[in-house]
């Protein structure tokens, strides 16, 4: 057997780093980390997050399939995180590949590059990342044995703006399918990696997985007309893969501590996957469903086990809008009663709904430490709310944040979003008016009461409701965070908002098709990496590019779409009929609200009928106490303050949540 | 005040290889996640926000590697302090090995303040020639001014007071800086031999490994494992459990000179100094 001499690269990198920033970046060794041993029988994975490590070390995606690969006889993982700009220079001069943490392998030698896609922003990383580990950026480009470059997350479900750079794209949940892949790759790799079109072929057929070079796109004019299979075996729509049980993974079982500080740096245990709130500008929560469920006691064993093994003395309980956790109360007032003066375990729950039941939770919690209260209204009155579908009245967070106040707490945080669809000035002043009155609910309990108000610019994002709707212009979200700063000046509240820059160029790529490549790609070439940071951020690079390439930003920014324009993510199926989202997007023009179907009956997004799977609940009735953001107070009942949608059967047998949902 | 209630405990560790990278106040973290991994019983702070009684001695530049850092931290029970040591590597990130635990007398001085000098051991980026020379040199000088900055504002310092020995060893450079009134920054000395050098410089890295810290008291130097030990009977974990932790070490003299000499196999603790003649060894207080 011949020595791989490229396998170890430290000796080369450890001279680098004491010139540059955070070195401990660069020299794995977290504990759970792993060394696996590579084999000629084993397909070799480096998985990158194309950001800095501090902002992917944590993430709970890589992680999982980083422990689920090593389990395999047939694979070995390792990890990679984008170098930051001053170590790239010195790899560059160097001639110096990317490499993997664990043990500082060249990026080349691995079988399989594979990306974790969190936000568009990060897609000129992804490149360069590709360029760094010697493999060419363009996939047309790539030699027969070259790595293959494999990309998820949730930004693959609009793959097209990186159709021409990625190989292979696994939409929704990996934890079975990257199984399925590695099989495929490893007979590949028994056969010495000579047919690299026969091994696409064979991975367009696993279930989940785009091979963009197997699907041609048309055009009419310079519309998109349509993407389509290039070989009758390939599939015409590729459905996203669901894991049905939550239980039957739970990883991490091993999470990565770091050395070094990182965002999130504490246990992270995911309670429940999917979200049914049907907030129409929520894209995690539209592809990710439908609502499945850890097992309370699974949770409070991966608690227990994982506080032991890591050494945190902190845990977050993840998932969208936590509080909806069925087992919510029970863990938490466990994990706070267990207190003995030792500093004791802080609990965070970074997604929380407006209410008083989660500020009954958030107080038991700060009994250990008192940590951020964050709440979400989303937008400034109950029209836009309505529109949104985020039906939080004033009243809920009135209540939620005097409860907040009066717990002890001095500052509360917003999150709202301008430049939403229907949103008039009145909305949008209706957010320092929001502020303005959560002030004035704080003063009330302690004189230095203040609130931050955190606001954003709408992107609307594929497979959601507002899939149709053309993006405010930069010019117009400076207007309105303009309103909002002016209104909210001498208030207690103090305005911080995203940079409508950033939120431009999020939204060109958010919704592009094939032709954005090119543009990434010269972005990328003029220098623009590390875009989801403000001191590398430059729209002029983008809208350059967008010129350079004959593409107009407005086209795919600010135009809104029509019913029947085909999209560049039609043919990716997140299991949401086309028609309920179009309806849904309707509704929400006319001020409809849509109810949560865990606990109401079901309306047909498409998602559990087509693909025979469901809810996995352990309690039929939404936990206590609030609205639960149905827009009523579910423990006495009442009027309903919104016009639901009337609800459809499924195919013709009437499904509810409780009876679908399995108890455990 | 450390040690009125609990059992204070001074722990000596080593940091090599790759956790070199690692700064000080993330090491520091690693150390409070390794004291719950292996349940260690560390008294708190009491108050609203109970923190865990520990403290790490002086920093270590990030990318230095050290032979002898030092941590005190206060138990709120007894325990075995001879599986400590083992039990506690384990839990820390590799490279980071605890290989001494003694017990303290009540109110030692913290760390920070007690140590006087810290050994190092410096492999500069520079042609072993031009190493002599400068080293011959900063041996001759009265005076050696360096610009450097302090609390971000630049000033000018003379380094040589600070400097107790110096001497080339098979190229590497030895040096015992003073770190009191304020510590000299090993890359600092480098600097200051490279421009006594007339500016040599090679590519690379300048190694710094950290050899020693002394605890000077009445003309004598202690290693900081033996500086303050509590007496030999509290040695044992189980002889203090009785008493309670008032009883202790209310004789035990904290000037004691070194009782013990160092346990290690280098036996670099002890108040011997560096011996070998080719270096010249700088005019010392302490000699």
């Amino acid at each position: 057997m011949t020595t791989d001499l490229r396998s170890d690269l430290w000796p080369r990198i450890e001279p680098l780093l004491h010139g540059v920033e955070k070195p401990a970046r660069y020299i794995g060794m977290e504990r759970g980390s792993q060394a696996p041993t590579h084999h000629p029988d084993r397909v070799s994975w480096l998985l990158v997050y194309p950001d800095t490590y501090e902002i992917g070390l944590p993430n709970q995606g890589l992680q999982i399939l980083y422990e689920i690969l090593n389990e395999r006889d047939d694979a070995v993982a390792e990890r990679s995180y984008a170098p930051w700009v001053d170590l790239e220079a010195e790899m560059r001069a160097r001639a110096l590949p990317l490499f993997s943490v664990d043990t500082h392998r060249d990026a080349r030698a691995f079988d399989v590059l594979a990306f974790n896609l969190s936000a568009e922003l990060v897609y000129t990383n992804v490149l360069n990342c590709i360029d760094l580990a010697g493999v060419a950026v363009r996939n047309e480009d790539r030699r027969d044995a070259d790595p293959l470059i494999v990309a998820g997350g949730h930004c693959a479900f609009n793959p097209e703006p990186l159709a021409g750079y990625v190989d292979v794209f696994v939409i929704g949940d990996g934890e079975e399918v990257v199984g399925e892949v590695n099989e495929v790759i490893a007979a590949w790799k028994r056969s010495g990696k000579g047919d690299r079109e026969g091994v696409l072929r064979e991975l367009a057929s696993v279930v989940g997985v785009y091979v963009p070079s197997m699907y041609e796109a048309h055009y009419d004019g310079s519309r998109l007309a349509g993407i389509e299979p290039r070989h009758p075996e390939i599939p015409p729509t590729v459905e996203k893969r669901t894991v049905a049980d939550l239980a039957d993974w739970p990883y991490p079982k091993n999470q990565l501590v770091p050395l070094i500080e990182v965002v999130h740096d504490r246990l992270n245990v995911e309670v429940f996957r999917g979200c049914t709130r049907g907030c129409r500008f929520c894209q995690a929560g539209m592809i990710t469903r439908p609502v499945r469920e850890r097992p309370e006691e699974q949770v409070r064993t991966m608690v227990r086990d994982g506080l032991r093994r890591t050494g945190y003395d902190e845990v977050a309980l993840t998932s969208l809008s936590t509080a909806d956790f069925s087992g919510i109360e029970g863990v938490v007032s466990d994990l706070v009663g267990c207190q003995d003066g030792t500093g004791g375990v802080g609990v965070a729950l970074p997604s929380l709904r407006v209410d008083a039941f989660t500020v009954g939770i958030a107080a038991q919690i700060q009994k250990v430490r008192r940590t951020g209260l964050t709440f979400a209204p989303e937008a400034g009155t109950w029209r836009m709310r309505t529109v949104i579908n985020k039906l939080i009245t004033e009243e809920d967070l009135y209540a939620a944040v005097d409860g907040a106040y009066s717990n002890g707490w001095r500052r509360v945080k917003l999150y709202f979003l301008t430049g939403l669809p229907t949103e008039t000035d009145e909305d949008t002043l209706g957010i320092a008016e929001l502020a303005k009155n959560v002030v004035a609910v704080g003063r009330k309990h302690t004189k230095g009461a203040s609130c931050t108000v955190s606001l954003g610019g709408f992107v609307p994002k594929a497979h959601t409701p507002f899939q149709w709707f053309g993006q405010n212009s930069v010019d117009e979200l400076r207007r309105k965070i303009g309103l909002v700063r002016d209104a909210t000046r001498r208030t207690g509240a103090q305005l911080k908002w995203h940079d409508p820059e950033a939120t431009f160029a999020e939204g060109i790529v958010s919704r592009g098709d094939r032709r954005l490549g090119r543009v990434i790609e010269r972005v990328w070439r003029a220098g623009g990496t590390f875009q989801e940071w403000s001191e590398s951020f430059d729209l002029g690079r983008w809208l350059d590019a967008m010129a350079a390439e004959g593409l107009d930003p407005d086209w795919y920014v600010t135009r809104h779409r029509r019913e029947d324009e085909p999209l560049p993510w039609d043919h990716i199926s997140a299991g949401l009929h086309r028609d309920f989202l179009w309806q849904d997007w309707r509704a929400s023009l006319d001020e409809h609200g849509l109810p949560d179907c865990r606990w109401t009956p079901c309306y047909d997004c498409g998602v559990c009928t087509g693909h025979g799977i469901e809810h996995v609940v352990a309690a039929a009735v939404a936990p206590a106490g609030g609205s639960q953001g149905t827009g009523q107070d579910l423990a006495v009942g009442g009027a309903v303050p919104v016009q639901f949608l009337g609800t459809t059967r499924v195919g013709g047998t009437p499904v509810r949540a409780g009876e679908v949902g399995r108890a455990r | 005040m450390r040690g009125d209630r609990g059992f204070p405990v001074r722990l000596r560790f080593s940091k090599r290889g790759k956790v070199r990278f690692v700064s000080h106040r993330d090491l520091a973290r690693g150390f409070e996640r390794a004291f719950r991994i292996s349940e260690l019983p560390l008294a708190f702070t009491e108050g609203f926000n109970p923190r865990p009684k520990v403290s790490l001695g002086l920093a270590l530049g990030v990318g230095h590697e050290s032979d002898a850092e030092y941590l005190d931290l206060e138990l709120a029970e007894t325990i075995e302090l001879e599986t400590l040591a083992s039990e506690l590597s384990e839990s820390l990130p590799v490279g980071v090995e605890v290989d001494g635990a003694v017990p303290l007398v009540p109110r030692a001085p913290a760390l920070q303040k007690a140590i006087t000098s810290v050994g190092y051991r410096i492999r500069p980026a520079m042609e072993p020639l031009d190493v002599d020379r400068a080293v011959e040199r900063a041996l001759t000088a009265t005076e050696i001014q360096i610009e450097t900055t302090r609390k971000g504002r630049p000033v000018v310092e003379d380094l040589r007071p600070g400097i107790r020995r110096l001497r080339v060893v098979d190229g590497a450079v030895e040096v015992e800086l003073a770190t009191q009134p304020r510590g000299i920054r090993p890359v600092e000395l480098v600097g200051a031999l490279r421009v006594l050098a007339g500016g040599a410089r090679t590519d690379g890295e300048d190694r710094v490994l950290r050899t020693n810290q002394w605890i000077e008291r009445d003309g004598a130097r202690h290693e900081p494992l033996e500086a303050d030990r509590a007496p030999r009977a509290s040695d044992d974990a189980r002889a203090t459990s009785k008493g309670t932790p008032d009883d202790r070490g209310h004789d035990h003299p904290g000037t004691e000179p070194d009782p013990r000499p160092g346990e290690r196999a280098d036996g670099g603790h002890a108040d011997t100094g560096p011996g070998d003649p080719r270096g010249a060894v700088l005019a010392s207080p302490a000699h």
